[in-house]
Order: structure tokens, then sequence, then C-alpha cells
């Protein structure tokens, strides 16, 4: 048994869809959703914990594909340059995990990567541009 | 100097004038707190006990500042050129003055940048990054061109410059210091907005708000008593001047019992030396979908003459109120009314009530690095490196019936000229 995060970027066309349910059914896969963000005649946006076999897990992704999903695995950390960051907090509100909070006392903009599933919209939303992604 | 007669019992109208207190900031004895500690101070002492007892209160504010520049003057060439345009780092600049003179502004974007041509635009790079390269010791491409007179031949200019090596580089801000702001709220459109005030939310789900609150400059003196044309300022690590009101300057703005403008009022134009700067209080910042602006850091040294100024400089953030505004539809077409006003205290608290529905708030102004430069003026009161100034002309004020005028529009082609 393998997790593997993976961030869906569903266009419209297909939010009417199950195209999630569809690949969990077909490839025998448990999951957990960490985020979703999913409004009518938008794109959606949903960040997943796949839980199975790693090659059906990777089939999963491949049909996912196939079905028109912009599937974007979290092989990649987000990192802050905290010589950059101005403390700010612009980024709060765009962060769906909390991982970008600010402490209530000090102001200060804490990321706990702990908590980052990586899916980047931090990163061209802060201002002075302390946020960046490595592969 | 202003006798002190009667000072020692009640303190009636300026029991301190600005040399009595410049006198104890050269001899040390100087008292001096952060506006955030002032809260506390007047909290427990009460405003007449305060003044006596302190005799400056230090303010700081560091957040984006659209209106920001900077004037460069490069030296002339051999041989001599009469700069038609310019461009540092591929960065437009106003060449429209003398031969070698430039300003470079804060929100001009890069050339080619593509702007929102697919939206929303990343705008990675503009004058405010310039201007802080620059400080920051960076050497600058500069490309120039000209169309060439007997006096000023050169037509072409490719080379890189150094703010060490510039004749005069300093910072011009037509309008810092917002005294109080809006707080944008989505109420209307089905998708998130990008705007000056950040991503702000759909269906109500954020609230963005942009002041340092009970530690900013004008808060803290909300009619201009102790600032104006003259007066010293911290600004981007340097000292400043204020040199006007800034533009939008709208002290009118109604009030709430204690004199604080329950939204944007007044502001200040401010100058100072590009060279003294340090690149920690002048950031570069990019606004997604928005543009380019530059976060700059500003704080002010107030004396605290009276009581009422003690009262004023005792400000918190509960006694702060901001307009809640539509950002999606009401800004943008100079609709409708805000949804509430809102304290920074409860803004502070991380979320707010809105419309029956818990929304949480985003700030866009450091408050951590506004504290952090209300410390450092205050140490350079503590130590005589920074003497109050009286100013040389006050701001226009509440009483002044100056306000904030929108265009008034006359469509070219319906005219009745005049």
């Amino acid at each position: 048994m393998a997790e593997s995060r993976v961030v869906l970027h569903f266009p419209k066309s297909l939010l009417d869809q199950p195209v999630t349910s569809m690949a969990i059914e077909r490839f025998n896969l448990r999951f957990n959703i960490l985020r979703a963000d999913i409004t009518a005649d938008q794109e959606g946006l949903m960040v997943l914990g796949l839980v199975g076999e790693p090659e059906k897990i990777e089939g999963a992704i491949a049909w996912m594909r196939e079905q028109g999903v912009r599937v974007q695995p979290l092989e990649q950390d987000v990192v802050r340059d905290d010589e950059r960051c101005t403390d700010c907090g612009a980024c709060i509100v765009v962060c769906p995990t909390a991982a970008l909070a600010m402490d209530t006392d000090s102001r200060e903009v804490s990321f706990n990567a702990e908590e980052c599933v990586a899916c980047g919209i931090c990163v061209p939303v802060c201002p002075p541009r302390a946020m960046s992604i490595t592969f | 100097m202003s006798p002190r007669a009667g000072a020692s019992e009640r303190v009636v109208t300026l029991p301190k004038s600005y040399d009595e207190i410049n006198e104890k900031i050269r001899t040390g004895e100087v008292v001096v707190v952060t506006a955030e500690e002032m809260v506390g101070v007047v909290g427990e002492l009460g405003p007449e006990r305060a003044a006596k007892k302190v005799d400056v209160v230090t303010t700081g504010t560091f957040g984006p500042m659209c209106s920001s520049g900077a004037f460069l003057n490069i030296g002339h060439s051999t041989p001599r050129m009469k700069i038609t345009n310019a461009w540092l780092n591929d960065v437009p600049a106003c060449a429209g003055l003398a031969a070698v003179d430039l300003y470079i502004g804060a929100t001009e974007p890069a050339a080619g940048d593509p702007l929102n041509r697919e939206h929303p635009g990343e705008f990675s790079y503009g004058g405010a990054h310039v201007i802080e390269d620059l400080i920051a010791g960076k050497d600058i491409h500069l490309r120039a061109d000209a169309y060439g007179t007997d006096c000023y031949p050169r037509r072409e200019l490719d080379t890189w410059i150094n703010l060490r090596d510039l004749n005069e580089a300093y910072m011009l801000n037509p309008r810092n210091a917002y005294q109080n702001y809006n707080v944008a709220v989505n109420q209307f459109a089905d998708r998130d907005i990008y705007t000056y005030m950040g991503v702000v939310k759909r269906d109500l789900g954020s609230a963005n708000y942009c002041s340092a609150g009970q530690l900013s400059p004008l808060l803290n003196d909300p009619y201009y008593r102790t600032v104006g044309i003259g007066t010293r300022i911290f600004l981007g690590g340097a000292q400043g001047y204020v040199y006007w009101q800034g533009t939008q300057h709208d002290p009118t703005t109604p009030r709430n019992e204690r004199g604080v403008p329950t939204g944007g009022a007044g502001t200040l134009g401010t100058v100072g030396d590009l060279k003294e700067m340090d690149p920690r209080y002048i950031v570069g910042v990019s606004f997604y979908g928005y543009g380019v602006s530059l976060a700059v850091g500003l704080g002010t040294a107030i004396p605290v003459l009276d009581a009422e100024m003690a009262r004023f400089t005792g400000v918190s953030d509960a006694d702060i109120t901001a307009p809640v505004i539509d950002y999606s539809r009401n800004y943008a077409h100079n609709e409708g009314e805000p949804l509430a006003h809102v304290s920074y205290a409860a803004l502070k608290t991380g979320s707010i009530e809105l419309e029956g529905k818990t929304v949480p708030t985003t700030p866009l102004s450091s408050y951590v690095r506004a504290r952090e430069i209300a410390q450092t003026l205050k140490g350079w009161v503590q130590v005589g490196e920074f003497l109050l100034t009286e100013p040389v002309q006050p701001l226009p004020s509440a009483d002044s019936g100056e306000g904030f005028k929108a265009l008034n529009y006359r469509p070219v082609g319906e005219e009745e000229c005049e």
C-alpha cells in the first residue's frame, strides 16, 4: 500500500461528471480529500491522497488524465525564502491547508511545511515572491 | 520657546515645545515609546499624566504604496545626450525632464510584460523592483535613445549604472502613509478577484485589509497637528521628509468621537535619499492579476506636546474602524455603501462576521515590520540621531473644507466649450 498526493485540476466541462469516484472504483483505491474547491461554472481543484497499490494509483492517474483532468503529482516542495518574506499575510487566505498562517499575537506568518500540499497557489500570490516550487 | 507656566498642575495647551523635546533628545533625557506601547501608557496613566511622562511616540507602517517612485540624475555622457526615452532593466522610465533626469515610477511594468493578456498576470518585475535593486547596490541596465540636438548630439546609450555613481537619487512618493483604508471583500463575482488588495475570495471568502492600525503614522495624529511640510520622517530606512500633503489627501472624511477617520483620509507626499535607504524597508512587490507596487517602510516621531497628543497617540486597534467595501463591483463602479465598519482589533483576530458569515481576514501590510520601524525610530531618537521638526506649514485638516473629488467627466464631442 502506498499513498500518493495529487492535485487535480478539473476543466469546467468535467465538473458535472463523477470522474474521481469512477477512478477510485475502477482502480480499487481509497482516498483522502485534503482539499476541494469546486464551484459550478468554474474550474475546480481537488487535493487528494490516493491510497492503494502503486501501479493502481498510476493507472488511476493515467485514466483521469485521459478524461481531461490535469493531474499534478505532489512530488514537489514549496519553500519559503525567509529573508524575502515580509510577514505581510497576503498568502494566508489562499493557502488551502493553513500551512501558511498568522500568529495573532506576534503577527508573524508561519510556514508549516508538514501541512503544505505543494499546490503552489501561494507562489504568484506572494507580493515579494518569497515562495517558490522546487522539484 | 513657549512658557511653561501652569504646566505642572494642569496641562492646557502646548506644555512642551519642540525645542524642549529636542533639548531632551540631545541630552539623552527623552522618554520615547512606540505607538503600540503608548496604548498601555495612556490606558494606565490617562492622557494628562501620560503627556507629562512621555515626550515622543514613534509610529511605523510597511505596506504597498503604489504612488511611489524615484528621481535619478545619471550624469552626462560624452558626447552629451538629451534623453528622449529610457529603460532601466527594460522598465520604461519617464524622461520628459532635463537632459539626464529620469523618474522611475514604482508601478511601471517591464516592457514586453504579458500584463493581463493571460489573466491573472504575474507582473514579476517593474519600476518598484528597479528601485529596490538600485538600493541593494545592484548594477542596472540603462538603455536610452534621443533625437539629437546641436548641444546634445548623442542618439543612443546602452550602459550599466549603479546607485553609487549617480548624482542625485531620491525617492519621491506622491502618496504614502494612507490614514486608514478600505477592507476589500468580494460579494458579487462568481470567481476570486485579483486586485491591488490581493486575491479577494469569492462568496465573501476573505476580507483583505491594509493598515498598521494603532501603529500607523496618521492614525496617531488624526488632525495632522505635528506632521506637515518639512517634517522629518523614517523613509525606507533613511531620514526623509514630508514635502506636501499626499495626492488624494481627504481630511474631511467623517471621523469618530476620537477624531479618527472612519475611512481613507489624509496622505503624505514624502521624499528621501535613495543612497541612505535599506532594501529591507523598500521592497518591490507583485500583485497577481493587478500589477507592480512598492512596499514602503515609513515612520514618524510624534512630539507629545500636551494631553491631547497623548490621547491621540494612545489610540488602539479597537478605536479604529475601516469600511468593508465590495471590490467585485461597488469599488470599480463607485456604487453602493460599505457592508459594515469593522475595527482593526476585530480584523486582527483572523476573522470577522459579515452578513451572517464568518469571513477570514488577511492583511497586506506587515505589522511585524511596522513594529520594527517604530522600534528603530525609537532607538534613533533615544541616541540623539533623530530630532523633531515643527512643520514649516501645516497640511489641510478637517476644517479645511478640502475633499476628494471624483473626475468631472466631460465626454469629448459633446462639449460646450468654455
